[in-house]
């Protein structure tokens, strides 16, 4: 069997595992090899399965898996394996939309979904803008874009500094909670909301890979090979504008997923995007499960942030992996 | 067959190329010569259909290239680029893989397709390394891998910029002989080219370019002449015979 298609399965095979080691652990702890029996006989502990930890370990996999899907693609698409999902603008579009309706209009109103709706629409709207800047006589020029991108980028960073600046203690809590990014708020709802997304977004980018591939040798190159890479930037944006969008307005802004995942499935397998795409979503999905898990139960009953977790562990991975594979990585 | 038909590309008012008109017949070794700046790449990149002609058009067989689908495109005509950076760890076999793009049905390349990579890795004396990543290549590897991706490509029009670039004198001469064949087989080769020894010695046509204009066309003999030479490049040449029988150009020490 080749490598590749190992890695695939083994993920594929940790991903039910880490979602009922993550399922049984908590401050009622349910042995993870029990919760199959649980659910069918509605025994002891169903409710807290059902209702509380499944919502949000689901939530955590697709979040994870859009994340680092995403960051795989704008990787491909600007040709370096540096490049965060949050670069065309869309984390911050949706950070602006979440601090602006909290501060602003309140963070209760119109129920939970006033909130994410708002981030997602405001996300939407920055990628939009960003994408209308970079494009001339129908062509859309990927450096300005990367460029157009940091620009809002800065200038969104800038309004939620102003919505820090204006918020009183307690909507400064709830924004800076936010930002941060965290599953508390999980439920069903939310989940079935993210679902369909999540398929549609990864449908959207797996499709992709080839074409992929051929640009990594850059966008002539990939032309003369029978890319059409104007439609290829546009429906990878797209499909990534999509699934941050819905990631971040989730789960507020979590960091280095979209950029540790990637490289890890490179560094084990090589980059051929057929097998980086689909292993980098199912990697992110079981990162972001475990990093949830360990953010809920390392200061209990006090939870940490996700985000901070991702960066604390991320950062440092990520430097490690630089430092380690220096050679192979980058030449 | 291709054919220009009044051929010309403008970009913020400059014209880098007019007036072109050329036929090329098939199994044709053709060579376009010219300074730095000449519009030989400009050239090159419109007839892969990468440029769209400010005027003029260009066809492949009787019909516009404009008509052309991108991948149906990409089987009649492989164009080699110059600079190349890959900043992912493809190994070369990957590479010449990636010449299989406009043949792939579906998303996974078949036997197939894997043989005729190898066989263009051999093709070029690089199947030693096809597992080796593409980055780590030397500039001269990776030339040469890139070679073998163009010709699993498999075109009938070949479109090269400076193939020869960070090539020692054997891959140079390689090269060349590889495009001799493929012109034997009947295909078209087109290819930039510095080297006016080199162009000499293989070329059947050149096209003389100076200022995005066309000063000269025909085959080597009557191109590389002392005053063609030293008109269009503004140094004097001496032409000595190379014991083959084709022109071999020296420049002189002075420039005019």
């Amino acid at each position: 069997m080749q490598k590749r298609t190992k890695i695939l399965l083994i993920l594929i095979g940790l991903l039910p595992v880490s979602i009922l080691l993550a399922a049984g652990v908590g401050a009622y702890q349910i042995l993870p090899w029990k919760i199959p029996k649980i659910l069918l006989t509605q025994a002891d502990g169903f409710a807290v399965l059902v209702y509380v930890r499944f919502p949000r370990v689901v939530l955590a996999a697709l979040v994870g898996a859009m994340l680092a899907i995403s960051g795989t693609t704008l990787q491909g698409i600007f040709r370096n394996p540096l490049a965060d999902p949050g670069l065309i603008g869309v984390t911050a579009g949706a950070g602006l939309g979440a601090s602006l309706w909290i501060v602003l209009i309140g963070g209760g109103a119109l129920g939970m979904w006033g909130l994410p709706v708002a981030a997602f629409a405001c996300g939407m709207l920055v990628t939009i803008g960003v994408w209308k800047i970079s494009e001339s006589q129908g062509k859309v020029h990927t450096v300005t874009l990367l460029l157009a991108g940091i620009a809002l980028n800065s200038l969104a960073g800038a309004c939620i500094g102003l919505m820090t600046f204006l918020a009183d203690d307690e909507q400064l809590r709830s924004l800076t909670f936010w930002l941060l990014g965290g599953f508390g708020g999980a439920t069903w709802n939310v989940v079935l909301v993210t679902f369909p997304i999540t398929i549609a977004g990864m449908f959207v980018l797996l499709q992709q890979a080839s074409a992929l591939n051929a640009i990594s040798l850059g966008e002539s190159e990939a032309y003369h090979l029978g890319v059409p890479t104007e439609t290829l930037k546009r429906w990878s944006v797209f499909g990534v504008a999509l699934t941050v969008g819905a990631a971040v307005s989730a789960a507020g802004g979590i960091g280095f997923v979209g950029l540790v995942v990637p490289h890890l499935l490179r560094l084990m397998g090589g980059a051929d995007h057929r097998y980086v795409l689909p292993g980098s979503a199912l990697g992110g999905a079981v990162l972001l499960i475990l990093a949830d898990l360990f953010s809920r139960t390392v200061v209990v009953p006090a939870e940490l942030p996700v985000g901070v977790v991702t960066a604390l562990i991320g950062g440092p991975f990520f430097l490690w992996l630089l430092i380690r594979f220096k050679r192979e990585v980058f030449l | 067959m291709i054919e220009l038909e009044e051929v010309g590309y403008q970009i913020n008012g400059n014209w880098l190329v007019q007036d072109i008109n050329l036929t090329i017949k098939n199994g044709m070794l053709w060579g376009f010569v010219g300074p730095n700046g000449a519009g030989k790449s400009t050239l090159l990149r419109l007839i892969s259909g990468e440029l769209i002609p400010t005027t003029g058009e260009i066809r492949f067989f009787g019909k516009p290239i404009n008509n052309f689908e991108p991948k149906e495109l990409a089987r009649l005509r492989a164009y080699l680029q110059q600079k190349r950076d890959v900043n992912f760890p493809f190994t070369a076999l990957e590479v010449v893989l990636f010449g299989r793009y406009p043949y792939l049905n579906g998303t996974k390349e078949t036997g197939c397709d894997i043989a005729i990579a190898h066989k263009a890795l051999r093709h070029v004396e690089a199947d030693v390394f096809a597992e080796r990543l593409y980055p780590t290549l030397s500039g001269g590897e990776a030339s040469r891998v890139d070679v073998a991706r163009i010709l699993a490509q498999a075109p009938g029009l070949f479109l090269l910029d400076e193939p020869t670039n960070h090539l020692d004198p054997k891959h140079q001469v390689q090269i060349f002989n590889l495009c001799k064949t493929i012109c034997e087989q009947g295909k078209t080769v087109i290819t930039a080219i510095h080297d006016l020894n080199l162009a000499s010695m293989y070329a059947d046509q050149l096209l003389m370019l100076k200022n995005g204009v066309s000063v000269a066309c025909g085959p080597p003999k009557s191109v590389l002449t002392q005053n063609m030479l030293t008109e269009t490049y503004g140094v004097s040449f001496n032409i000595l015979p190379h014991p083959d029988g084709y022109p071999c150009v020296m420049p002189n020490l002075n420039i005019l």
